[in-house]
């Protein structure tokens, strides 16, 4: 039976092309009508250090990066070292002969990754020789590698043809070293290519276009891992009339930045990462108290304070829902894939617009390096929305309404004084009892307007479900599928609008005897709030700086699940 | 109260220097709206915390847009309003302890900016609104609530550092002598750059310099406030910092350097170079 997917990890020293292999592979397979997704991670140094990076090719959509490797590519002894007891049985090691020799072991080979590709005249093209030897492995055809040398390599210079025929020279050698070890992995199916238009990115790619989609047009920011690409991005691309992005001093000087562009009526975004959104947490409040719309996009890693800057993590859930004192609960919108990142992002746009106010997109460092194949998105199809503006006379008050009111701009009429003190109708300071009533109430009352999200569910009518949020969906819905297929009764749910939930959602997980939610985070943070909302929720958590294994999580659901069962039997 | 909103529960003490300031701010808008014809509505006045923040609600007259914001951060609000709207007219007010003690990181980037707004500065040598307690400003030694044995920090030397950091405006005025302020307040908006009208705004509960500056003859006491004579060249940064090391409080406009170009037009220049996308086109850009 030929192979539905296939599995490569690259393990070595940051700088030795372990992340331009894992996407060159991922390129090269995309562009041939498979589907792809990457994962990478790294240590927090502009060069060296232990780095390893993976690569699934499928051809049906990928999920998640996939538990067992088929081939490793050990670039060093200690990326061997480390990451050899994850190759499947009959799975193949690739390693570089320049930088350590092994005994014959049946599974291995080496080769001389530099010495072969400067012998093409390139010497960087190191990674497509390693890219030639996978698809030996894989009985991929040369051509459809050609193909993807060309295209990847034509750009108007006058060395593009020297540059091309070089890299081509390098698949083939690696092609050869492969044969030459007489090892293989069984044909891979051929590509079913999706029939609609595609795109291949990552995640906080995702996030920046999704947000100039929906109108962006103002970008403060402060170089933080992993959201410094989001600013790099911006200042690249969010340019011409009327648009401004500009690196800050400091976060909150970013945050209090993008209160005034709000404020003075642009679609107004900050990215950073959890250190960064601490020091935001005041200029929240202000934001929410005023009610000014703007969007900070959330990268999470692995902290409290330094913490694991470049490891993946789920545990700003509390501190991104309540960031501020006093009576807060900022929108949270959650993507669990790249492309969910792009409508998140417009989306969040849209609440702040529509709602007047802070909205938070939770991403994380696992999403932010990922590059993964999606439907190219179809704009015609994306609503945008705008924030209702006042246009009439002066005499206006701006807080006076119940709920949402329009919002003077500054330039036209109403003018008024947005005030983080609490206020009466026209933002003056006012300390009457009455009058905190009456704009607590306001604020709060306007996230209805946010209960629009959308959710995913599926047997439904079973008591038990999985609830997985963020970047642990892929895992999550491919443990689920497995454990179906050995007969669990399980109900799958997934929504990246976490607060406000979908409130139909949040009804039928009331329902539930149990909800199990995986997530990377020692106290369960989405369990926890769920539990505080009626659910009887339970975290399978998860804090080692790396995303699930799917296997990890299809033995611990069954055995909770069993667990379950069996105390329901002797109730 | 203020005389436009009954329900407005906050009030300045009698005598308190930002009633001076808040009648040159006043008249300064209105200058500003006849002579650009533009309604006062193109006027945004972001205040911080304290009892200077609160000039925001007490303006009479035709409404500016306003912001009451967060202790210390005016500056950077200010910046995020005018480079949405760089044809706005932006003033950011503060008092010592807003603007040079919590608010000090973010004078330097909009000096190194030149961020085009105007930024009126309240001193009064105190934390006034918490109930006396001291401030970059108070001098070393002095006794205040949260200094019972004297202040042990040296003071802050504002308009030396507002040189020193490259504000390209920078006036010093007294709170009494409001058609003065108001002079400057205009020159500072019509100042294409950042300018900084820093004021000796007393506070006659916790800290009444009033006689100090002033000088009183029957006490024997010398004025410490002292013209800055006409004729100077204002645009030598030297003769500034010959003026602001004279001692005491120099009134009048110190320093004025209109060579370097504003924050919206360095970034307009900047962003020319840029070839604009849009989004459709900057998807496309990842096509498989």
């Amino acid at each position: 039976m030929k192979k539905k997917h296939f599995i490569v990890r690259f393990a070595g020293e940051g700088g030795q092309g372990v992340v331009t292999s894992a996407e060159g592979l991922a390129q090269a397979a995309t562009q041939t009508g498979y589907h792809a997704m990457t994962f990478a991670t790294f240590p927090s140094q502009i060069m060296g250090g232990p780095t390893w990076t993976q690569t699934r090719i499928s051809t049906t959509p990928v999920r998640s990066a996939g538990d067992e490797l088929d081939v490793l590519v050990a670039f060093n002894k200690e990326g061997y070292e480390t990451h050899r007891d994850e190759v499947r049985q009959g799975g193949v090691i690739v390693y570089n002969s320049e930088t350590f020799q092994l005994e014959p072991d049946g599974r291995s080979f080496g080769m001389k990754f530099d010495e072969l590709a400067k012998s093409t005249g390139n010497a960087r093209a190191a990674n497509m020789v390693v890219i030639g030897a996978l698809a030996y492995l894989v009985n991929m055809p040369q051509p459809i590698l050609e193909e993807f040398v060309k295209k990847r390599f034509t750009r108007g210079r006058a060395e593009d043809q020297e540059i091309i025929s070089s890299n081509i020279k390098a698949l083939s050698l690696g092609r050869d070293e492969a044969a030459k070890s007489g090892f293989n992995l069984g044909e891979i199916d051929a590509a079913i290519p999706p029939k609609y238009p595609q795109i291949l990115l990552n995640g906080n790619q995702a996030i920046a276009l999704g947000a100039v989609a929906a109108g962006l047009d103002f970008y403060i920011g402060y170089p933080i891992s992993p959201a410094t690409s989001i600013l790099v991005w911006m200042e690249r691309n969010l340019v011409g009339p009327g648009k401004f992005v500009y690196q800050v001093s400091s976060e909150i000087e970013a945050i209090t930045g993008v209160i005034g562009g709000g404020y003075a009526g642009k679609k107004a975004m900050s990215a950073t990462a959890g250190p960064g959104f601490s020091l935001m947490s005041e200029g929240l409040g202000l934001a929410w108290m005023a009610e000014i719309p703007l969007v900070i996009v959330d990268v999470q890693r692995g902290g409290p304070a330094t913490g694991l800057p470049t490891k993946t993590e789920q545990s700003d859930l509390f501190a991104t829902m309540f960031p501020a004192h006093g009576d807060v609960r900022l929108p949270i919108i959650a993507p669990g894939s790249v492309e969910e990142c792009f409508y998140a992002a417009a989306t969040a746009i849209n609440w702040a617009e529509r709602y007047q106010g802070p909205v938070v997109l939770l991403s994380e460092h696992a999403l932010s390096e990922r590059n993964q194949n999606i439907a190219k998105p179809d704009l015609s199809k994306l609503r945008v929305e705008s924030r209702k503006a006042y246009t009439g006379s002066n005499g206006y008050q701006r807080y006076e309404a119940k709920e949402l009111s329009p919002m003077p701009l500054p330039g036209g009429p109403g003018a008024y004084v947005a005030n983080g003190s609490e206020h009466d109708s026209i933002g003056d300071t006012t300390h009457l009892a009455e009058r905190h009533i009456h704009m607590t109430e306001r604020r709060w009352s306007k996230l209805h307007l946010l209960e629009d999200g959308t959710f995913e569910s599926e047997n439904a009518d079973a008591s038990i479900a999985i609830l997985p949020w963020g970047g642990s969906k892929g895992p999550g819905r491919e443990a689920y599928e497995e454990l179906m297929s050995k007969g669990a009764d399980l109900a799958w749910y997934y929504t990246m609008f976490l607060h406000p939930m979908p409130p139909a959602l949040l009804a039928e997980l009331r329902k539930k005897k149990l909800v199990l939610v995986p997530e990377l985070n020692y106290q369960g943070q989405l369990a926890f709030i769920l539990r505080a909302q009626g659910v009887k929720a339970e975290a399978v958590t998860q804090y080692t700086g790396l995303p699930f294994k799917v296997k990890d999580l299809v033995r611990r659901i069954g055995e909770r699940v069993k667990a379950e069962r069996k105390e329901g039997v002797r109730a | 109260m203020s005389a436009k909103n009954p329900e407005y529960d906050f009030k300045w003490c009698p005598g308190c220097g930002d009633f001076g300031v808040r009648r040159a701010l006043e008249g300064a808008l209105e200058q500003r709206r006849t002579e650009t014809e533009q309604p006062m509505e193109n006027n945004v006045v972001i205040a911080g915390i304290g009892c200077s923040g609160n000039l925001v609600h007490l303006l009479e007259g035709p409404q500016p847009f306003g912001i009451h914001g967060i202790h210390g951060r005016a500056l950077p609000i200010a910046m995020g309003v005018k480079m949405a709207r760089p044809e706005l007219n932006i003033v950011v007010v503060a008092g010592d302890g807003d603007f040079l003690s919590i608010g000090m990181e973010h004078i330097a980037p909009q000096a190194a900016r030149n961020l085009n707004i105007t930024a009126i500065v309240m001193d009064n040598g105190v934390y006034g609104l918490t109930k006396g307690q001291s401030s970059p400003t108070t001098h070393i030694g002095v006794v205040t609530s949260s200094t019972p044995y004297g202040k042990a920090e040296d003071e802050v030397h504002p308009l030396e550092l507002y040189l020193t950091l490259g504000v390209t405006y920078l006036a010093s005025g007294l709170s009494s002598k409001v058609k003065d302020l108001s002079k400057m307040i205009v020159d500072g908006m019509n100042h294409p750059g950042f300018s900084i009208v820093h004021v000796q705004s007393p506070c006659t509960t916790y800290n009444d310099t009033y006689e100090l500056l002033k000088g009183n003859p029957k006490k024997g006491i010398e004025p410490q406030a002292w013209p800055v004579p006409d004729g100077r060249d204002v645009a030598s940064k030297e003769a500034a910092y010959a003026v602001v090391r004279k001692g005491g409080v120099p009134l009048g406009l110190i320093y004025q350097d209109k060579s370097r170009a504003p924050f919206e037009e360095r970034v307009r220049q900047a962003a020319a170079k840029a070839k604009p996308r849009t989004a459709a086109q900057l998807i496309e850009t990842y096509a498989i």
